[in-house]
């Protein structure tokens, strides 16, 4: 087999399509059916990493503190995120738990794990263990973290709650809101520009190392 | 702001230019076989997802079958002095209704109910377009796929406002809310719906020309 640099498949069309060379904010797209087929890094590769640490910080206080506590008549109580899916798994609801835990506990504490494994070996131009198997995960991961949609249903937890008890917003409340933010700017990396990283890291070492250096050569010769 | 530019084709599609793209790292190979791995990433390339129109057919309809339990079953139990009361998906957002609520009311209705309907219909449609290799409104189709990839998470919103509500109301003997069984239905018909839309290969919607190969059938990981 033979690689066809140059060109560029529409995942959605399956037209074939040149690689043009892009300049900063240029986003190319299949004329065929106008779906996204490319787009300029920008400054995001120099960004991810400290936004990937940022992240990381905010998702510990997230989980590590209450979301919100109530009042009612001098009783209070509050959750954390863990507490949520504690109650329901006790309650028998154990695949919802389970579906939560996921959703928005494992997946992003994995997603950001596995940019910060890639990314710091990248930043010291070494080639980060498992590289091909990671970067294929990140993808595959991709669609199924969902603090954002999480966030949202706090907010309207609150406000269900707002009309029966005093509602208190913890401190993690505020960095679910950060995070969201922080999260967006993160995965909007598409993982397919790690495979460019990594190339640009090959060309600065030594060409001896080449073989070593290319995950999959082996496996795909 | 985003300029955007459109790559020039070469008019031809990859299936019959004897191409083969990798779905994860975008590399495009030529001489390369269904089934073999890709030369960067070590993927198994593949000209159509394997088998996708009847693994979506599959999760579709079992996805239609929870629908049901979804909607009518409680999602959510509210243990109070007052007494017990059970809420479904749509009694929830009725009660935001006559609360006054009306934005809040519109979120739910939109993300738990609307989303997930429109979710089955259009993955219906594509289906069944596609299995008949249909040429019609092919951009409108492939804009639709997207559409379903972008919305399909925000219905597990209600999942969350449950889980959420179960872990904080818990004073015993004031009040106390438990997750129903509904939500449980609820949840699977998400991660059906979004498995579906994950399976589903939107260039099975472009295959409509009678000149193309059929759709490669599934087979064993490595062709010889």
């Amino acid at each position: 087999m033979i690689e066809v640099p140059d060109a560029i498949v529409c995942e959605s069309c399956d037209a074939v399509c040149r690689r043009t060379p892009l300049r900063p904010r240029q986003v190319a797209r299949c004329p065929v059916c106008d779906t996204e087929l490319d787009r300029h890094p920008g400054a995001q590769r120099r960004r991810i990493l400290p936004l990937t640490i940022a992240s990381l910080v905010m998702f510990a206080i997230a989980n590590g503190f209450p979301i919100v506590e109530i009042e009612l008549n001098g009783l209070r109580s509050q959750t954390t995120l863990t507490g949520a899916v504690i109650a329901l798994a006790s309650e028998g609801r154990s695949l919802v738990a389970l579906l939560v835990l996921a959703t928005t506990l494992l997946f992003p504490l994995l997603q950001l794990l596995i940019l910060a494994w890639l990314l710091v070996p990248l930043a010291q131009d070494r080639q980060p263990r498992g590289f091909a198997v990671l970067v294929r995960s990140m993808q595959m991961l991709r669609p199924w973290g969902m603090i954002e949609v999480f966030l949202l249903g706090v907010l309207v937890a609150l406000i269900k709650l707002s009309g029966m008890a005093t509602v208190l917003p913890g401190p993690a409340l505020w960095a679910f809101g950060v995070l969201t933010v922080l999260l967006t700017a993160v995965l909007s990396f598409d993982p397919r520009g790690f495979w460019d990283m990594l190339a640009d890291t090959d060309t600065d070492t030594d060409t001896d190392t080449n073989a070593e250096a290319q995950p999959g050569v082996e496996r795909g010769a | 702001m985003t300029t955007t530019t459109t790559g020039a084709t070469t008019g031809e599609r990859a299936v019959t230019a004897g191409l083969l793209p990798c779905r994860y790292c975008g590399t495009v190979w030529r001489d390369a076989h269904d089934g073999e791995a890709c030369g960067r990433c070590g993927t198994t390339l593949r000209t159509r997802k394997p088998d996708s129109l009847n693994r979506t057919w599959a999760l579709l309809i079992a996805a239609c079958v929870m629908y049901l339990p979804a909607n009518l079953l409680p999602v959510m139990i509210t243990r109070s002095l007052f007494g017990t009361q059970s809420d479904t998906i749509m009694s929830g957002v009725i009660f935001f209704w006559i609360s006054g609520s009306y934005g809040i009311a519109a979120i739910i209705f939109v993300a738990s109910f609307l989303v997930p309907l429109f979710k089955l219909a259009a993955l219906f449609v594509l289906l069944v377009t596609a299995g008949r290799r249909s040429a019609w409104r092919q951009g409108e189709r492939t804009r639709l796929y997207h559409v379903i990839e972008l919305i399909g998470r925000w219905s597990m919103l209600d999942v969350f406002v449950v889980a959420l509500l179960a872990g904080l109301v818990r004073i015993q003997g004031f009040a106390e809310i438990t997750a129903g069984i509904g939500i449980a239905a609820f949840g699977s018909v998400v991660v059906l719906t979004m498995l579906a839309s994950l399976t589903f290969d939107p260039k099975l919607t472009w295959d409509s020309d009678d000149a193309l190969p059929a759709p490669a059938p599934p087979q064993g990981k490595h062709t010889v």
